[in-house]
């Protein structure tokens, strides 16, 4: 049995050529999926890699290296539009998951609770993907196509998340969940915002998670709340009317597709409010 | 750039512990198997190999990560601090044991690895952390046993020098057992497995019921290397065990037909490296999937499990008392309703494993059991082997709760082992662990209770329908259980209880704390509520009124005239309400979508067997050389029959807990202490120990001629007793021995005074009742369903609190489950097979727990000590369901109360 551990995106891709390799970053959906039995194909670690980690602000742009802990995204010094962000990777798990669990590998696991994409969704986040064609860029929103599917073509791997810089962008995150700690989530809501002086919203973006194969952007819902202040008896009239039909939930264990609709408009509401605010 | 690329298989090179290991094993093996079985590190633990329990957690360059999660190869260079390795090396460790000592924060201990690593690393960073820290640094990892608060307060208190005292009965001692928890020298079911020992695994049908068939299972071997296949075929004695006599229904392997989903038609055996790169799914069997029935409701649908169970009724209890119809007919109101619980998984953090040797014509099984001379016998009957050719040697025991008394995993290695002759091994996953061990039942209960104008109750009726799984396992015992105990601790003049026990093709119900009365508790408490509010009456003030007393009968014509506490433990509830009450008044005045609300409900519990004899025998004896040796076979799965037997025996012996040296539990050397279940080991074994201690004491004060008040002082082959007379020396190496181990042995036994049931259900079932009321306060988020829970108030009377911080110990872990019952758990067979999909509370969903330990003394109990195991989770629930009616005035009454059925039961609430 292989197992690789590259120091270079290069090497990797190269590695990666004939297709039958199963990449490995934090592990903590790579073992899971595998309940008792030690992989039996070859195994390609990411976390040698350098180029992979970390985070920088380039230009406008800021990139978030595709290995890059939960803890690391947690702990890092960022700027308010990323507090959504921040606020989800501390929702991630647990600290051990944290610990291991990257960024990339949450969006590529493509699960429809993944605590870290309503985030990227609402600040407009990319995937950059390197591959035997080269480097390409992808709106989130367009990477993850399904449950546990993604844009990735044979060959591609994740290098980076990108996000464009937004000074007087604030954002918040809530996630709902049956017990505290090491939950998948019911519902989640990620909001970014930009307020006007009078504390009207001039700039919204809202996310759902758990509420739709994947996490969706509440597109027409944001465009009525332009110029409304949160709380006020406009915004909260548009919330309560929004029929959300980005989402479309299910029944599973965690809870009902009526119960989720029903708390989405509660949580986004919420949301809005606290990125304004500023606060968790 | 080739350097690290492990592409031609090399060892894997890091520091543990301090020392450079290299491992040289497949790189993509997970890290804690390798830590395990290849570096020695058995304190690093295995719950569930997905992350999501802890148990396995690891410092990776002083970062607390799952080793389960991690790759081997991945771990090159890299420093991996442990458990072990932290309490060796690290001061911050030490001080941290000695505190989760102080505190007992261990019980079973099987967390405890994880706990402790993850707090370290916090340590390190924030010496003093605030209890919000603490959450956040231990939120990932899982106890079943605690309810986690003496682990918050263990951590926080880390670097207190005080220690605790230590004494025989009343004394808050730290744990007799405990330092190897602490310390990661613990052993449990899977970790006293030889080099060489062979790993069994199971292949289980993944269909709720199916026909199969084999193919060509020699070849499959061949092709495979395994050492053994096995399948019914190859079971030598009668292919079937179970727990109640006459009801022994459950095959070692399937026959033909399974009856649940993942139970087992056959096991491989082969080395781990063999079995771990084995894809079962390829094993040569052929389902042919059959009809099936998951609920009760279904269960006339299919054809009888098991036949004479016509209907699949596997059998019905039966209590009356006065003429409830008749009385009903008179109440001035009256509640009732339909109540009901799902599956509830035991959730013990480890899960079931056992090794079985051959020793010449005799078998030795290791494994964590709650009931090893139960195993022994059901064990001799599957191999056809005399009783006395099996050995039963309990390991240290990662949480049980009921489900650790039935056999799971020690028949398939005691086979094989027994076949090959060499030794085998097996630990479950989490997902057999869940898929296949016994569950609490699930119930379906329907109660109407009536009381007069002045609030006095003048009658009950109920009917409860149990889900009893495929086999009966402890069944009959809930069937039996519940119709005694669904009035509560009131008085109920005028009664009637029915209850069925149902088989379904699902996992077999069986033992869970509590044994049916938390679910007959979950309709009773509520209804109780509704006739307070239907009367005008204080909710408190009504169950205070219809309390029973000394002297009242119970709903079987039982009497007690001293025990009964269940008044004592109101009175202790009621400052606690009255304040609650206030601060919910003011909170709620403030308004807003966050509503707070304040529940209240009480329980009892019968200790021991129902009217049946279950007795214990304690063997003590003295060395010539001096020594105490006390023969203990009561298993401590965490609960702490170690620490208070040891106590009750040092009592009673009149010498310190010091001196008492404990041997087992183990068949071979221990005499039976009966089954670590129904709150019995303190009440029964104790007065076994209890009596062996007097014993013991009353020949030794003969040999020396002295007084009852006399001081024995055990010196070095010596007893020196000494009483106002003045001191006599004891020359042990002067008697004559009583056998070739001691000089003086004593052996006693206790079984409890019953009475049996007539058909009616009247009689003495129980010696003893423990009784407990318990208060909830929380906050309901009315827009979302969400609970915060603020507080419990838990008031006890256990009679004699022979040790009170193991007290304190049981009542957290009980209400901690007894939350996840109300609120989040339930066991979908097929659908919530891990732990992150079967919930169970974490650190951060137990709030503060205040205890009320009540000592009102007993008849019958050691020093007047009851049980408590059972009774501290039974009324959290019903207060907590209690409480968010309270807040916001929906009832939930099909749990678990889920966010999503409490804002259900709310938007209803509002539209009528």
């Amino acid at each position: 049995m292989q197992f690789h551990r590259p120091e270079t995106v290069e090497h990797a891709l190269s590695l990666m050529a004939d297709g039958s390799v199963s990449l490995l970053a934090g592990g903590t959906d790579f073992f899971p999926s595998r309940q008792g039995q030690t992989a039996r194909e070859p195994v390609l670690d990411l976390s040698r890699i350098a180029a992979l980690k970390g985070i920088a602000k380039v230009g406008g742009v800021w990139r978030i290296g595709a290995t890059t802990t939960w803890s690391e995204i947690k702990n890092a010094a960022l700027p308010l539009q990323f507090k959504a962000l921040q606020l989800a990777a501390a929702e991630v798990g647990s600290i051990q998951i944290q610990n291991a669990g990257t960024i990339a590998g949450n969006i590529c696991n493509a699960s429809p609770a993944a605590d870290g994409v309503p985030p990227l969704l609402a600040m407009d986040a990319a995937v950059e993907v390197a591959g035997p064609g080269g480097v390409r860029t992808v709106p989130v929103a367009d990477f993850i196509t399904g449950v546990r599917k993604t844009a990735l073509a044979p060959g591609e791997m994740v290098t980076a998340i990108l996000v464009q810089d937004a000074p007087d962008g604030r954002s918040a995150f809530l996630k709902l969940g049956a017990r505290r700690y090491l939950v998948i989530s019911i519902a989640m809501v990620a909001a970014a915002v930009e307020c006007a002086a009078d504390g009207a919203l001039a700039k919204v973006a809202v996310a759902v998670g758990s509420c739709s194969a994947v996490a969706q952007r509440m597109a027409s819902l944001e465009k009525g709340l332009i110029g409304t202040a949160p709380g006020s008896d406009a915004f909260m009239d548009l919330l309560s009317k929004a029929e959300l039909p980005e989402l479309s939930p299910i029944d599973d264990v965690r809870g009902s597709a009526d119960y989720r609709m029903d708390v989405a408009k509660t949580l986004i509401g919420r949301a809005i409010e606290r990125a304004c605010e500023g606060r968790a | 750039m080739a350097l690290t690329d492990l592409e031609v298989q090399s060892a894997v090179a890091f520091e543990l512990n301090g020392k450079p290991v290299a491992v040289d094993a497949p790189p993509a093996e997970r890290l804690s198997f390798s830590l395990r079985e290849r570096a020695g590190s058995l304190d690093v633990k295995v719950g569930c190999d997905a992350g999501d329990c802890g148990a396995c957690t690891v410092l990776i360059d002083g970062a607390p990560v799952c080793a389960c999660t991690t790759a081997l190869g991945q771990v090159e260079g890299a420093k991996i601090e442990t458990q072990a390795g932290l309490f060796a090396e690290d001061p911050a460790a030490r001080s941290l044991a000695a505190s989760f000592q102080r505190h007992q924060a261990a019980q079973c201990g099987i967390c405890t690895p994880g706990m402790m690593v993850a707090a370290v690393a916090l340590l390190r960073e924030t010496p003093k952390p605030s209890e919000g820290q603490v959450k956040d640094a231990l939120g990932g990892v899982l106890c079943r046993c605690t309810g986690y608060r003496k682990i918050v307060d263990a951590v926080m208190d880390c670097g207190n020098p005080a220690e605790n005292p230590t004494g025989g009965v009343g004394a808050p001692m730290a744990r007799i057992d405990g330092l190897p928890k602490v310390t990661g020298t613990e052993r449990f079911g899977d970790d006293v497995a030889p080099a060489h020992a062979l790993t069994l695994r199971l292949v289980r049908c993944p269909h709720h019921r199916a026909a199969f068939e084999f193919g060509d299972l020699e070849r499959y071997k061949q092709e495979n290397g395994l050492d053994l296949i096995l399948t019914e075929k190859d079971v030598p004695g009668e292919n079937r065990f179970g727990v109640i006599p006459g009801f022994e229904d459950q095959p070692m392997f399937a026959v033909k037909e399974t009856r649940f989903k993942n139970e087992a038609v056959a096991a491989i055996v082969a080395p781990a490296d063999v079995v771990n790169a084995l894809d079962l799914s390829l094993f040569p069997v052929v389902y042919t999937p059959l009809d099936h029935a998951l609920v009760p409701d279904e269960a006339a649908s299919v054809p009888d499990l098991h036949s004479g169970r016509s209907g699949n009724v596997m059998c019905r209890g039966f209590v009356k008392h006065g003429d409830a119809e008749e009385a009903m007919k008179t109440a001035a109101v009256t509640a009732e309703g339909r109540f009901s619980t799902g599956f509830i998984e035991h959730g013990y953090i480890e899960p079931e494993a056992a090794l079985a040797v051959r020793v010449g014509d005799r078998l030795e099984v290791r494994c964590c059991t709650q009931a090893p001379v139960m195993n022994k016998e059901g064990l001799a009957g599957l191999l056809g082997l005399a009783q006395d050719s099996i050995r039963v040697i309990p390991t240290a025991v990662g949480g049980g709760f009921g489900s650790k008394l039935d056999l799971t995993a020690q028949p398939y290695v005691a086979l094989a082992a027994w076949i090959l002759n060499k030794p085998v091994r097996v630990t479950y996953s989490r997902t057999e662990s869940i898929s296949t061990s016994t569950k609490r039942h699930p119930s379906d209960i329907t109660m109407r209770i009536g009381a007069d104008a002045e609030g006095n109750i003048v009658a009950a009726e109920f009917d409860g329908v149990f889900n009893t799984g495929a086999y009966a396992s402890w069944g009959p015992t809930v069937a039996n259980r519940v119709p005694i105990h669904a009035s509560g601790p009131y008085k109920t003049p005028n009664y009637l209880a029915r209850s069925a026990g149902i088989h379904t093709n699902t996992a077999p119900s069986g033992a869970f704390r509590g044994f049916g009365v938390p679910q007959s508790a979950l309709a009773q408490e509520p209804l109780y509520d509704d006739l307070a509010d239907a009367l005008g009456m204080d909710r408190l003030a009504f169950r205070r009124k219809n309390a029973l007393r000394n002297g009242d009968p119970t709903v079987t014509g039982q009497v007690f005239e001293k025990g009964m506490g269940i008044l004592e433990c109101f009175d202790a509830l009621q400052p606690h309400w009255n304040r609650a009450l206030a601060e919910a008044e003011a909170a709620n005045a403030k308004g807003g979508p966050v509503r707070r609300g304040v529940g209240v409900a009480g329980g009892w519990y019968g200790c021991g067997n129902t009217s049946m004899s279950n007795p214990s025998t304690i063997r003590a004896g003295v060395t010539r050389e001096g020594r105490i040796v006390l023969h203990q076979g009561a298993t401590d799965i965490g609960q702490g029959s170690n620490t208070v037997i040891t106590q009750i025996f040092a009592t009673a012996l009149g010498v310190p807990v010091e001196r008492i040296e404990l041997v087992g539990p183990d068949t071979d050397l221990t005499p039976d202490a009966g089954k670590t279940s129904a709150s019995r080991q303190t009440f029964i074994t104790g007065n076994a120990a209890r009596l062996a201690g007097e014993a013991l004491r009353a020949r030794i004060l003969r040999l020396a001629n002295v007084s009852d008040q006399a001081e024995i002082l055990p010196g070095d082959g010596v007893l020196s007793v000494k009483d106002t007379d003045g001191a006599r020396e004891i020359r042990l190496v002067d008697l004559p021995a009583d056998n070739s181990t001691y000089v003086l042995e004593t052996v006693e036994s206790y079984d409890p005074p019953t009475k049996p049931l007539d058909e009616n259900g009247q009689g003495v079932p129980y010696a003893i009742f423990g009784t407990t009321a318990q208060m909830a306060e929380l906050e309901v988020d009315v827009e979302l369903g969400t609970v915060r829970l603020l507080k419990i108030t838990a008031a006890h009377d256990v009679g004699k609190a022979i040790n009170p911080l193991l007290v304190e110990g049981q009542v957290q872990g009980g209400v901690a489950q007894g939350i996840g019952l109300a609120l989040m758990e339930e066991f979908l067979p097929g659908r919530t097979e891990n732990l992150h999909d079967y919930l169970i509370p974490t650190v951060g969903d137990v709030p503060p727990i205040e205890t009320l330990i009540l000592e009102t003394g007993d008849e019958h109990g050691p020093y007047g000590a009851k049980g408590l195991g059972e009774h501290c989770l039974i009324p959290t629930a019903p207060a907590v369901i209690n409480a968010i009616k309270d807040a916001c005035g929906a009832r939930v009454a099909h749990l678990p109360a889920t966010p999503d059925k409490i804002r259900a039961a709310i938007k209803a609430k509002s539209k009528d």
